[in-house]
């Protein structure tokens, strides 16, 4: 049994006062900051709003919802394509940081530089990636078409600016970063791993493979579930990285995204702020299934 | 479990027991290992370099002959241009004047909070803990019209900020990294305190300790590597972090240096080598504290595994 912890009856009174502040600030600051702006942001997605004038806001009901379902024509390739974002990222940067981190948690020789090599990406900013990335993909002078051979050419291809294209070109530029974060949060997890349990597996002729996938894999439960979350908010949350490679105007064609559609409806002239409200709210039904998820797993263990 | 043998400070988790040091050596084949790693490390590196090269050609060479090609000089040359003609310092400046407090501030806020819900058993604890790790997990574009008409109601006093108001002012962004960020390191640092002993800070208690004392002479120092690893990743993604001030700053000229890269590309950076060394020297920054930190980095981060 793990010991009772300080009952907080003992305490005094500048003990109290210090932990009312301990706690009350921080609270008072998400509250305010946090969870204030998201119930009035679900409040304003049952309203028309030009964003001006307070007076200016007038219920609707849930008009702006059916108008997003029916009659708005970047929704659907929007939840397309963040639909196709996430599936692309779960298959193939998650597990390849997962099995990257796996490799790096042998004790060899180097690690320190792949280790480092991979996550670079990540400490960059995503303007610095965006720029990165564009110089690769230029259609004239990028070293993408220069290596296909297509510079100087009439078969040049605009990796950004073809449709059916521009959203792939990004989502390899996306992994290229998010490679790096799971195989950084998994070796985390992977070095508070008990040795004893895998030095167990060994004796028992268990190798490698089998030890990881019987005895490393379901006892990082925990782990697991953070990549699983990182990996969906990460997916639904897009956005500064299209916004850079997509010219920083917004949403364009092939590459509209969730997080665009709201920020082209609630900023600059347009202002449809119930509208942008209403997408944020779907964005938000959607993200809470994982925030839900993920509360659920981690804190089941502690309620018993 | 037993409670009678105090765990050393989680420190010593680094260390791998005796009966590791003991296992006969046997040449290990690892050069598929490596093979596998160093080809990733380098296609990884690939685009960085592209970039680094680019930077570091004049203009006219790239002009001339094409970037694919051989170069015929390279030197610092953009660099230095793109410092001094694009008022970069000025920009970096708004940077540090945001994310530092910013990261302290979270850090600060964050441990408060997870001191609090693991070291005192009030009823609300794991209400609290899931209310600050949800808070975390919003979507920012779910937040931001109603936190753009609450900073335009918010005064804050002149020398605080020139626009008398939390909108428009570094300020702005400072708060609202620090409320959005807290849930994260909230998550983190709860349980990492939760591997130090109960019987460390009973003791202090028994001794008659104040709490705020137990706060910061015994658990706060305990959690350095915890706050290395967090200080990292919480700098580099509020250093980098574009979509609060492009919404909450209206004035270019308040901008950090990443939301402000945007429109010097078209005013300043007329070329893309010279926009290759910009972008790079913007990056500089979070490699420094990446490097600083990085011993630290992994050990640090607690995820609520293994032996949790």
């Amino acid at each position: 049994m793990p010991p009772a912890s300080s009952s907080p009856s003992r305490l005094g009174l500048g003990d109290r006062l210090f932990l009312a502040a301990v706690i009350g600030l921080p609270l008072l600051a998400l509250l305010i900051f946090v969870w204030l702006p998201a119930l009035a942001s679900i409040a304003l997605s049952f309203t028309t709003w030009d964003g001006i004038d307070l007076s200016g806001i007038h219920w609707t009901g849930v008009e702006n919802y059916t108008q997003i379902f029916t009659n708005y024509p970047p929704f659907w390739p929007a939840v397309g394509h963040n639909v196709l974002w996430l599936l692309f990222t779960a298959l193939l940067p998650t597990p390849f940081g997962v099995f990257l981190a796996y490799h790096l948690d042998q004790k060899i020789q180097f690690t320190r530089f792949y280790q480092t090599a991979i996550f670079l990406p990540m400490v960059l900013s995503l303007a610095v990636v965006g720029f990165v990335w564009e110089i690769i993909y230029d259609p004239d002078t990028g070293l993408l078409n220069s290596l296909l051979g297509a510079v100087g050419t009439d078969q040049h291809i605009d990796w950004l600016g073809n449709p059916d294209l521009n959203l792939w070109a990004v989502l390899i530029a996306s992994a290229w970063r998010h490679t790096g974060y799971i195989m950084i949060l998994y070796l985390a997890g992977l070095k508070s791993f008990d040795p004893a349990l895998k030095e167990a597996a060994a004796l028992d002729g268990a190798n490698g493979r089998q030890t990881f996938f019987r005895i490393v894999l379901p006892t990082l439960k925990p782990v697991n579930v953070i990549i699983i979350v990182v990996t969906v908010m990460e997916s639904l949350r897009a956005f500064d990285i299209v916004y850079v490679l997509g010219g920083g105007t917004g949403s364009k064609p092939g590459m509209e995204l969730l997080s665009l559609l709201i920020t082209d409806n609630i900023i600059g002239e347009s202002g449809h702020i119930g509208y942008g409200s209403a997408l944020a709210v779907i964005l938000l039904l959607v993200s809470l299934a994982a925030i839900g998820a993920f509360l659920v797993q981690t804190f089941r263990k502690e309620d018993a | 479990m037993t409670t009678t043998t105090p765990r050393p400070a989680p420190s010593a988790r680094a260390k791998r027991p005796a009966a590791e040091a003991a296992r006969p050596v046997r040449p290990r084949r690892d050069t598929g290992r490596h093979l596998l790693l160093a080809t990733v490390s380098v296609a990884w590196l690939v685009p960085l370099l592209w970039a680094v090269y680019t930077s570091l050609r004049p203009y006219e060479d790239t002009a001339k002959h094409g970037y694919f090609s051989w170069p015929r000089g390279l030197s610092l040359a953009n660099f230095t241009d793109a410092w001094s003609q694009s008022g970069m310092p000025h920009f970096l400046f708004n940077s540090l004047l945001i994310t530092v407090p910013a990261v302290l501030g979270t850090l600060l806020f964050s441990a408060a909070v997870a001191f609090f819900v693991t070291r005192f058993d009030f009823r609300l604890n794991l209400a609290l803990l899931m209310l600050f790790t949800a808070g975390n997990l919003l979507p920012a574009q779910v937040l931001i019209t109603p936190l753009y008409r609450l900073y335009l109601l918010l005064p804050l006093p002149w020398w605080m900020s020139d626009s008398l108001l939390l909108y428009n002012s570094a300020w702005g962004i400072i708060v609202i990294h620090i409320a959005y960020q807290c849930g994260f390191c909230t998550f983190v640092l709860s349980n990492y305190m939760k591997t130090i002993p109960k019987e460390i800070t009973e003791a202090a208690l028994v001794d008659g300790a104040p709490v705020w004392r137990q706060f910061f002479q015994i658990v706060l120092p305990l959690c350095r590597p915890a706050f290395a690893a967090l200080a990292t990743l919480e700098s580099i993604w509020i250093y980098n972090d574009f979509f609060w001030p492009l919404t909450l700053i209206e004035t270019g000229d308040k901008r950090p240096i990443t939301s402000a890269l945007a429109n010097l590309q078209g005013a300043y950076f007329t070329n893309p080598n010279l926009i290759a060394a910009g972008a790079l020297m913007t990056a500089i920054p979070t490699l420094l504290v990446y490097f600083t930190l990085q011993r630290q980095f992994i050990s640090g981060l607690t995820l609520g595994s293994g032996k949790g």
